[in-house]
Parts: C-alpha cells; sequence; structure tokens
C-alpha cells in the first residue's frame, strides 16, 4: 500500500504550552453559551415534520366514512419485515357497501418489526394505507403494540380522496345497463 | 474558654459547613447549566417544588433556571437503594467515600472568607481557624483526599477502578510539588508568612497610588502553575485522569452509587470550592476591591464576604468553562506536563523571585 | 377433443417462427407451435383439452406459406433462390390454423403488436379492473397479457358497462359477470368434458352474459374446473374466494386420495394451511381436470376428529412409549394387520416388513371401498393406492368391504395383536367386542371407534403431511410431496413405521423414515421396483409392469386414459 508522509509543522513556543490554543477555545464555548439552545424541548414542543415523512402506517377511511382497505394483501406481500397480517373477509351484501365485495376482517400491523419503509404506502392500490405524522409509539407488552383494525383506522383518520373510484362504480351501477 | 463561645464557634463552624454543602450542590447545577449552554442545550429545567415552584412567574423562572435540581439530586442520592458489590473489599470500600470527603471538607476551616473590624479597630479575618500555617495545613489535608480515591479504586476490586486510582496517585504525586513550589515565592513575597488572612491584608494597599496589589500582577507564572496544578489536584478535566469516563466507564467510582458516590462528587466540587477559594486569597486579592476600601462595621463585613465570594464562584466557573471547553489529556502528557513542564518552570520560578526579592531587600 | 394423437408425434415439419426454424409436430396448431419455440402466443380462449373456437382473438398472428405457382405448380424462388414467402395479407388466429411445412410465422411484428394492443383495449372497455378484490389477481391472465401486450393506459372514459356481480351459478361457483371476458371456455368444458350443458350466452354485443340455462345449476362434480380454465376472475370458487391471495399460496405437488385414478394436484398453503387444491396437468392421468370432491380434502388436515395426541389405553404418553408397546404386542403371539388402501406405498412396504418380524404368519388386510364411477376421473375403486399393498407384497388379493376373516380369527383367538392402520374396523364387520378381545394398535388419523377401544393409539400424517408415492389404476407411480407440516408432536414423514419397525426387529431392521430410503428397500426387494428410485419418479408418474397382476379382478371400469384390463380380456 502507498504510504504518503505528511509535513508535519513543527509547534512554536506559544503553541506548545497550548496557552493561546485554550483561550482559543474558551472563547468559542463563551460565544456559544450566549447563543440560544438548539435543542427542542421533546414532549412539551413538537418538531415540524416535513412533507412525505414516513411515520408510523395507519388505515384511512374515506371523505364518506367507507374503509378503503380491500384486504387485497399487497402490503402484506411487499412488507419486507412481515409486520402486516391481513384476514381477508366478504362486506355483507346488505350493506352499503356492498359493490366493494371486499373488506379486511382483521388487519394487524406489528409496529414492532414495521421499519417504516412505505412500501404499503406506495403498493396499495386503494390508498388505503398512508405512512402518516406520528413517529412516537409506546405500550407496555408486545401484544399492545400488534395494531389492530380499529387502533389503525383511529390513528389514520379521513383523508381527502381523489378518485371515488367505488362511488363511480355505485354510480354506474344505479345508472345501470342500458340494454336491460 | 466559655461555653457560651464554644457554642459560638460550633455554629459557625455548622454555618460554614452548610453554605460550602449547598455550595457544592449548586455547583452540580452550574455544571450542568454551564455545559448545556456550551452546547447550546437547556440543562435542568424540569424539577418543581410544589408550592415555590407554583409562584407564577419566578417559580417558573427559578423551575427553568434549574433552582430545585439540586434538592431532587440530594434526594435522589439519599434514597436510592444502595448496592454494595460482592467482590469489594467491604471496610474500605465503605471507609473510601469518607476519606475523600471530610479532608475536602476539613480544609475550609483555615480558609478566611471576610474581614471584620473589632472593638479595638484592628481587621479581625472571618475564619474558623485563624492558623498561622494555614496553608501549609490547606496543602497537607487537601491532598489526603486523593487517599479516598486510591482506596476507593483498590478496595472496588475491579479492573476501572483500580486504574483509576492508580492514576490518581500517580497524578497527585506529579502535581502536588509544583503546586508547593509555585506557593513559595508568594509566602517570600509577603515576608514569609503563611497565614492566609496576612496574604490577603498584604494585598489591600495600591501601589504607586494606583497598581492594585494583587499577587497575580506580580507574579503571574506563579499564579498559572498554582491554576493548572489546582486543576490537576481537583481531578478537573484535561486532567480527570482518575475518572476519565470515556476509557475507564467512571474510573474509581465504578462501583460506587447512590449516598457513596455522592459523597465522592461532593467531595469533588467542595475540593473546587475550597481551591477556587485559595487561589483568590493568594492571588486574586481576597475580598479586596481595587481603589475601594471597604467600610467599617456590618456592612463592610458583609460586602467583604460578598466580594471574596463572587471572585471564589467566578473562578468556579472558569473551571466548568475549561471543562466543557478542553479534552482530555492522554496519561503520557499528563505526567510529560507536570514533570518536565511544571516543575522545572515552578524551581525556575522560585529561583527567579528569590533572587528579585532579595535585590528588592537589599534597597 | 383436439388432444393430438400419439401417431402424430412421430411426424414433424419444420416452420420458420420469426425466421428462426423449428422443428414441430405435424398437426398442431400455431399456439402450441410457437410455444415449442419457446415463444408466446397470448391467448385466451384456446385451451389445449377443448376445441377451438377462436374467438377471443388474441392470439392473431401473421403467417405466410411458401409461394407456388399457379401455372406450373412450381415452388416460387426469390432472386437468391429461397422459398418466396406468399403472406396472408390480414392477420389470422393461432389457435386455428395447424401447421404446415415451411410455414413462416411472425409473433413480434407491428401488426401483431397492435392486433394484440387493440383486442386488448377492446376487452378492457368493459371489464371491472377491480384486480384489488379479485380473487384471480396474480393468476389472471388479463393481467399478465395486459401488462405485457396492452398499450398501458386507458382511453375509455364513459361509464361502464355494468353486468351482475356476485351470481350464484352453482354450489360450489359464484359468478362475477363484469370481468367475464366471454372466452366460452366454460360452455365448452361443460359441454366437452363434464358433459353437463348447463352455462350459455345470452344477449349480444357488449351486453353478452354469461349464465346458466332457465332452472338448471352447475352443479355437477367437474364444476370447479370452470373456475380453473376461467382466464379471469369472472367464475370464482364460493370456497376459496377471498380467502386468500394466489401469490402467497406455496404450491406443492400431490395426488387426489379420493379414487384409484389419482388425479394430479397442486396443493396451495400457506404457512402451514392448506387454502385450495387444484388440478395439475397430466395427459396421461388427468389432462387438466380434477373433481370437486377432491378439492376439500384438505379439510381433514384441521377436522375436528384429528387425532394428535399417542396415548396407551386412553392415557397420552411419548411417542416413543407407544411404539414400544405395540412392538411388545407385535413380538409376543399371533398378529394380523388391517392396512389401508389410503396409505402410501412406503407405508405398504414399512407394514410388511414390519409383519416379517413378527412370530408366526401374520396375515393382512385391507378395507375395500367401492362405490359407482363416474367415467371420468372418479374410478369405482375409492381407495388411491390398493395396487400399492399388492405391489409390495402386503396383500395378495383384492379387498373387500368386510373382514369377515378376520372376524372369525378374532372370534377364535386365533388373533391376539392387531395392527389397525388408518381404517375404522367397526365399518368393517368387527365389532367391540372383538376388539377388545384382541391387543389393537391403532395407527390413524381420525379418532373412530376403533380408536376408543384400541390399547395403543399412533396419530397418522395425512396426505398432505408427508410425502410418497401411490400406484393408480394405471399401475402408474406417481409421488406426492409435503405440504404442510404435520401436528404439533406428531412424529415426521414415515418415523411411525420405522421406529415401529426398529422395535420389533430389535433394533437391527432400521430405515431412514424418508421416501427415498424406502425406495431404496424397496427397488432391492420388489421385481417391479427394479432400478427405480424416489427422486427417479417423474412428475408426471412412472408406468411399472403390471403383469404379476394380470389376473386379479380389479373393479375400476372406463375412466379418462384408463381402459380396464378385465374388460378387455372378457370382450
Amino acid at each position: 500500500m502507498a504510504t504518503k508522509v505528511l509535513e508535519r509543522k513543527p509547534l512554536s513556543l506559544a503553541e506548545q504550552t497550548y496557552l493561546p490554543q485554550i483561550l482559543g477555545g474558551m472563547k468559542i464555548t463563551l460565544r456559544n453559551m450566549f447563543k440560544p439552545p438548539v435543542t427542542l424541548e421533546y414532549p412539551d414542543e413538537r418538531p415540524d415534520i416535513p412533507e412525505g415523512y414516513r411515520g408510523v402506517p395507519t388505515l384511512v377511511k374515506d371523505p364518506n366514512g367507507r374503509e378503503k382497505c380491500v384486504s387485497c394483501q399487497l402490503c402484506e406481500f411487499v412488507c419486507p419485515p412481515r409486520a402486516i397480517r391481513i384476514t381477508p373477509g366478504e362486506i355483507d351484501a346488505e350493506s352499503d357497501t356492498a359493490h366493494v365485495e371486499k373488506a379486511p376482517k382483521e388487519f394487524e400491523i406489528n409496529m414492532l418489526r414495521c421499519i417504516y419503509c412505505g412500501f404499503c404506502q406506495e403498493v396499495c392500490p386503494e390508498e388505503a394505507i398512508f405512512l402518516q405524522d406520528i413517529f412516537s409509539l409506546s405500550g407496555y407488552s408486545r401484544e399492545e403494540l400488534v395494531y389492530q383494525k380499529d387502533k389503525l383506522y383511529e390513528l389514520g383518520g379521513t383523508l381527502p380522496d381523489q378518485h371515488y373510484k367505488w362511488d363511480r362504480k355505485r354510480e354506474a351501477e344505479l345508472a345501470g345497463n342500458p340494454h336491460h | 474558654m466559655e461555653w457560651n463561645e464554644l457554642l459560638l464557634i460550633v455554629f459557625k463552624a455548622l454555618l460554614v459547613l452548610s453554605v460550602v454543602m449547598s455550595l457544592a450542590a449548586y455547583a452540580v447545577l452550574a455544571e450542568r447549566k454551564v455545559a448545556a449552554w456550551v452546547q447550546g442545550r437547556v440543562g435542568p429545567n424540569r424539577t418543581q417544588i410544589p408550592l415555590l415552584g407554583g409562584i407564577p412567574i419566578i417559580g417558573t423562572f427559578l423551575t427553568r433556571l434549574g433552582v430545585f435540581q439540586p434538592a431532587a439530586d440530594g434526594l435522589k442520592f439519599l434514597f436510592k437503594e444502595e448496592p454494595t458489590p460482592g467482590h469489594v473489599n467491604k471496610f474500605y470500600y465503605l471507609l473510601a467515600p469518607m476519606i475523600a470527603f471530610i479532608p475536602a471538607m476539613t480544609t475550609m476551616t483555615v480558609l478566611p472568607f471576610g474581614q471584620y473590624v473589632n472593638e479595638a479597630g484592628e481587621v479581625q479575618p472571618l475564619v474558623l481557624a485563624n492558623l498561622d500555617i494555614g496553608i501549609l495545613f490547606i496543602l497537607a489535608v487537601s491532598s489526603l483526599g486523593v487517599y479516598g480515591i486510591v482506596l476507593g479504586g483498590w478496595a472496588s476490586n475491579s479492573k476501572f477502578p483500580f486504574l483509576g486510582g492508580i492514576r490518581a496517585s500517580a497524578q497527585m504525586i506529579s502535581y502536588e510539588l509544583s503546586l508547593g513550589l509555585s506557593l513559595l515565592p508568594v509566602f517570600l513575597w509577603f515576608g514569609g508568612s503563611l497565614n492566609l488572612f496576612n496574604i490577603v491584608q498584604g494585598q489591600t494597599d495600591l501601589l504607586f497610588g494606583f497598581l492594585p496589589q494583587w499577587t497575580i500582577l506580580f507574579q503571574p507564572l506563579s499564579a498559572l502553575i498554582f491554576l493548572v496544578a489546582l486543576f490537576a489536584e481537583t481531578n478537573r478535566l484535561p486532567f480527570d485522569m482518575p475518572e476519565s469516563e470515556t476509557d475507564l466507564v467512571a474510573g474509581y467510582n465504578t462501583e460506587y452509587g447512590a449516598f457513596k458516590f455522592g459523597l465522592y462528587f461532593v467531595g469533588e466540587y467542595t475540593h473546587i470550592i475550597i481551591g477556587s477559594g485559595v487561589f483568590v486569597a493568594l492571588f486574586l486579592g481576597g475580598w479586596n476591591l481595587p481603589w475601594v476600601t471597604l467600610p467599617a462595621g456590618l456592612f463592610g463585613t458583609v460586602l467583604s464576604v460578598l466580594i471574596f465570594v463572587i471572585k471564589m464562584l467566578a473562578l468556579v466557573f472558569v473551571f466548568m468553562w475549561v471543562r466543557w471547553t478542553l479534552p482530555r489529556f492522554r496519561y503520557d502528557q499528563v505526567m510529560t506536563l507536570g514533570w518536565r513542564w511544571l516543575l522545572p518552570l515552578a524551581v525556575a520560578n522560585l529561583v527567579f523571585y528569590a533572587i528579585i526579592i532579595a535585590v528588592i531587600e537589599q534597597f | 377433443m383436439s388432444t393430438m394423437s400419439d401417431d402424430n408425434k412421430q411426424d414433424t415439419v419444420t416452420i420458420y417462427v420469426d425466421d428462426q426454424p423449428v422443428e414441430v409436430p405435424a398437426g398442431i396448431n400455431l399456439v402450441e407451435a410457437v410455444a415449442v419455440a419457446g415463444k408466446e402466443v397470448p391467448h385466451y380462449c384456446y385451451h389445449p383439452k377443448l376445441s377451438v373456437v377462436g374467438n377471443c382473438r388474441m392470439c392473431l398472428v401473421e403467417m405466410g406459406t411458401p409461394g407456388r405457382d399457379r401455372a406450373t405448380g412450381e415452388p416460387m424462388l426469390d432472386e437468391e433462390g429461397n422459398p418466396k414467402i406468399m403472406w396472408v395479407p390480414k392477420p389470422v388466429i393461432g389457435c386455428a390454423t395447424n401447421v404446415s411445412p415451411g410455414m413462416h410465422v411472425k409473433t413480434e411484428s407491428s401488426l401483431v403488436k397492435d392486433c394484440r394492443e387493440g383486442v386488448m383495449e377492446f376487452l378492457l372497455v368493459n371489464h371491472p379492473l377491480d384486480c384489488p378484490i379479485c380473487d384471480q389477481a396474480g393468476e389472471c391472465r388479463l393481467q399478465e397479457f395486459a401488462t405485457d401486450y396492452g398499450r398501458g393506459y386507458s382511453r375509455f372514459v364513459e361509464q361502464k358497462n355494468v353486468k351482475p356481480k356476485r351470481t350464484r351459478i352453482g354450489p360450489r361457483v359464484t359468478l362475477d359477470d363484469e370481468r367475464c371476458i366471454l372466452c366460452s371456455r366454460c360452455i365448452r368444458f361443460c359441454e366437452e368434458v363434464a358433459d353437463d350443458p348447463v352455462l350459455g350466452f345470452i344477449d349480444r354485443g357488449s351486453y353478452t352474459t354469461l349464465t346458466t340455462f332457465p332452472g338448471k345449476e352447475l352443479d355437477n362434480n367437474y364444476s370447479l374446473n370452470t373456475v380453473d380454465i376461467c382466464p379471469v376472475g369472472a367464475l370464482t370458487s364460493t370456497d376459496f374466494r377471498f380467502k386468500m391471495r394466489v401469490w402467497f399460496l406455496k404450491e406443492t405437488p400431490s395426488i387426489d386420495t379420493e379414487s384409484s385414478v389419482g388425479c394430479n394436484t397442486v396443493v396451495g398453503s400457506r404457512e402451514g394451511t392448506i387454502y385450495r387444491i387444484t388440478p395439475r396437468r397430466n395427459d396421461a392421468v388427468n389432462d387438466t381436470w380434477m373433481p370437486d370432491s377432491g378439492r376439500t380434502l384438505y379439510r381433514q388436515v384441521d377436522a375436528d376428529d384429528r387425532m394428535t395426541q399417542y396415548s396407551i389405553e386412553g392415557r397420552p404418553c411419548a411417542a416413543e412409549e407407544a411404539l414400544t408397546l405395540a412392538s411388545t404386542y407385535l413380538r409376543n403371539g399371533r398378529s394380523a394387520i388391517v392396512a389401508s388402501g389410503r396409505l402410501s406405498v412406503e407405508e405398504q412396504y414399512l407394514l410388511t416388513r414390519i409383519a416379517s418380524h413378527a412370530p408366526g404368519e401374520t396375515p393382512a388386510w385391507l378395507v375395500a371401498r367401492h362405490a359407482e364411477g363416474d367415467g371420468k376421473l372418479l374410478s369405482a375403486d375409492r381407495n388411491p393406492n390398493v395396487r400399492g399393498a399388492l405391489v409390495t407384497g402386503l396383500i395378495d388379493r383384492i379387498p373387500e368391504a368386510q373382514l369377515s376373516q378376520l372376524s372369525a380369527a378374532l372370534e377364535s383367538g386365533k388373533v391376539e395383536n392387531l395392527i389397525v392402520v388408518g381404517e375404522d374396523i367397526t365399518q368393517a364387520g368387527i365389532s367391540i367386542d372383538q376388539i377388545k378381545k384382541a391387543n389393537v394398535v391403532y395407527i390413524g388419523a381420525v379418532h373412530c371407534d376403533t380408536a376408543q377401544y384400541a390399547k395403543v393409539e399412533i396419530p397418522l400424517l395425512t396426505v398432505f403431511e408427508k410425502a410418497g408415492s401411490f400406484i393408480n389404476q394405471q399401475f402408474r407411480v406417481q409421488k406426492f410431496a409435503q405440504a404442510v407440516p404435520g401436528p404439533k408432536g406428531v412424529l415426521f414423514g414415515l418415523s411411525n413405521f420405522t421406529q415401529l419397525l426398529a422395535a420389533v426387529s430389535d433394533g437391527k431392521d432400521r430405515i431412514e423414515p424418508s421416501p427415498a430410503a424406502v425406495w431404496t428397500e424397496m427397488a432391492a426387494a420388489i421385481d417391479e421396483f427394479k432400478e427405480l428410485s424416489f427422486s427417479a419418479i417423474p412428475s408426471t408418474g412412472q408406468l411399472i409392469p403390471a403383469d404379476r397382476f394380470a389376473d386379479l379382478p380389479f373393479v375400476e371400469g372406463k375412466s379418462l386414459h384408463f381402459e380396464p384390463r378385465t374388460a378387455v380380456a372378457d370382450a
């Protein structure tokens, strides 16, 4: 391996006493003492969460209160640490959203496993799962941190919908088939 | 000695003791606050005493300042579970923190912290024991503190404390010499008196009517050597070899917790306070202000004490300021500095001033 | 049916797929021929086992043949002396075009690509695109071809056509008409294979809808094959609907155990749970079909009466304890074995080995399961592996449903120890009193009366929890693999039998509990298995000589790809 010898300048007498350097350092720290703190007093002050922040994955409802997830299980498939576990179920034929046909019976995210990669949000074809701005979770047991469907909807809340895909589907159904 | 006079002395002793103890406690707070400011943080700002902290503006201000923190810290030290590791030598393990604490407390008996004028019109020191060999007493007793550290390191029967203890003793020996030698020119300067009060009084007058007769102005090198040695003696950064968290975990006190650790802790800060007091008395004119003559009476007495304490605290601040500025020396650097630089310098300094004083006395 | 006959395989013709010469069997269509060349012609309506209708138009390719001079009949040549190709001016459908010598095909020309794009666009016009909720997603041809050959975006802004969803067209099949692309595979299947024409299209154009004939429903025992061949998610299995996405399923090759046809199957499981069973193509056995009844057999894995605990006289015990006691019985006194036609060849062979170590004669019986065959993929013998017992020498005659000989032997005390494997002998003419007389060791997957009164109970793995082989009615050895782990506490693989064998033989006869190790032993001991090993059995099975059993009166009638030998002899 090639070695390069660096030239070290000999120290001057003043430098050998350390004193000028010490005083210089003290000047810097003294100046620092009068600057405002750069830290955040965390639980009281909260950081500004930037756009696109990947916090805790949550399930959201559309503005009409319909749960958007149809349990396609793509997030479960794409999840690198396998934190998501879905039990699919069928929507009752009598329900308002019967035309969606499928909804999760159970939806679990193990927050202890989640690595906040956001793949689930990216892969979701229904825009039902979002990594929002929640970043600190706590619990007393491992079970407690396996978030169930109701908890995930509670965290997620309602987000604006850009497509209203299923409402358009229902409109088409109501309009009916002109032939029949 | 009459019994009520005895009672007065005991009362004075207790008063000074409690003041120094609480000073030590607040020195810890100051250390944390200074560290926080230097590092752009806030520092302790949560602890609240129920009623006092609830006062609208003042209470909040005091809380933010962390004024109640020492109380919490002290209670914590008192009430924490006190484990004694199984592998220690129990007797010496328990003895060591006391040995570290008691000398630190004892040194303050001879430290004059103010003056008063008695009925006879003589200026008298405010001191617990006005010994003629005051400074010798301080040097002798304070250097006993290292035994607490060495003993603690040894009795812990564990590798890091042991290394910390070894380092402490080596460092103490190295710098004790320079410390002593750096003081000799001062005593020579003040006519050979070892009495601290006399030395302070000697710095009262102005030279040529305008120059304060503070020792530091006449003997800056002595002051520098003494200050550096003082840093080393008090195990403060950049000389905190015995503790050096980064390589020895916590050095000599690794195996100590709760109240025993608290004793070490308070001992260390008492050392700093007393050391600062000595430095103020010897080099910074004690309770004297240049161009100001202290009035007689109670007001003068209080003023003298205030001036002394303020000077002392300013120096304590310098201790902290240096700590949060400088990194730790390497062990061999500490030894090199002590033996190859400070000691020769101290000897040369002594010889130089001995000649100067001899020359001055000729005229 | 359009299956190519065996005779054609000898004759081959050379065609040119995108200018690359490929030798293909004569008479096959272009979809198959291009597949031989390693390329793909996308198709929906064409199915190798069904007739060709050519109504999806997805398999459009450009085709041309070497030209011949009209006047002279001489081949036309270009300047360089090569045959001149007369291209058909319009694209042709690959499924209905058979190969001819020298034929040229373009599968990647811009015209072909445009055609596919156009067809895809029309197919997607009224397709609901509800892939997130569609069970077919992941194995959907429409999805695959839309990705591979589609234009990538939709120009359709109008409202889509509405058709009935969630229609129950049979007890096991649910229809979503919106997703249907009108390929008519299911209609042809019902007509041609299931022989139960109940499906048809009504209405015209975009409104064409698949439905059942009035008053009929799709309830034959092959209805779920329509779900398998549906290229989209229109026909879905009611049982599997919304249970699990197909991309999670681990696919394990297995064998349908409900009759001696031995349909090849694929078991789809995830994390130890089986979700569905689908047929696996084997042109010599079941083509691409299987009966519906075989698709629910996975439920036996988690059946309520599943036995998972070793026990002695009803007291739970360790596996070793139960097997040791069983071997103690076998080594003292006269023993008999009632085995099952549902056991694998390996298990039956190990039972013969175990019997050989017991003192004296150890007779063995199988319990017959006879029912009417349907002439397709359910034979009259509902035991999948009677021939295995014959080949391994466990039995030497066709089993009967009633064990009268055993009953007499038990009554007279001639049989003191009885090993019952996988059968409830109380259903086969043995009374509970007779069971109580002997030391009965019951090895089985389910609790039953026999287990109730047996001295020793040993749990058995189901076909999904072990690997092994069956011999079907054609004397074809077919392998199955382990799909899911067995229940907790049950010895894995063949361990029950190998450990019993080791205990009976006093530790002298030790075989590794894997099919491969047992096959090494069997190849040495059994003529039919000579030079055969477990790993050498191909996935479509291996026929073995059946001459030794030619005289036995097997009960199977004619079924798909099977002519009974005795019937031929009778005729």
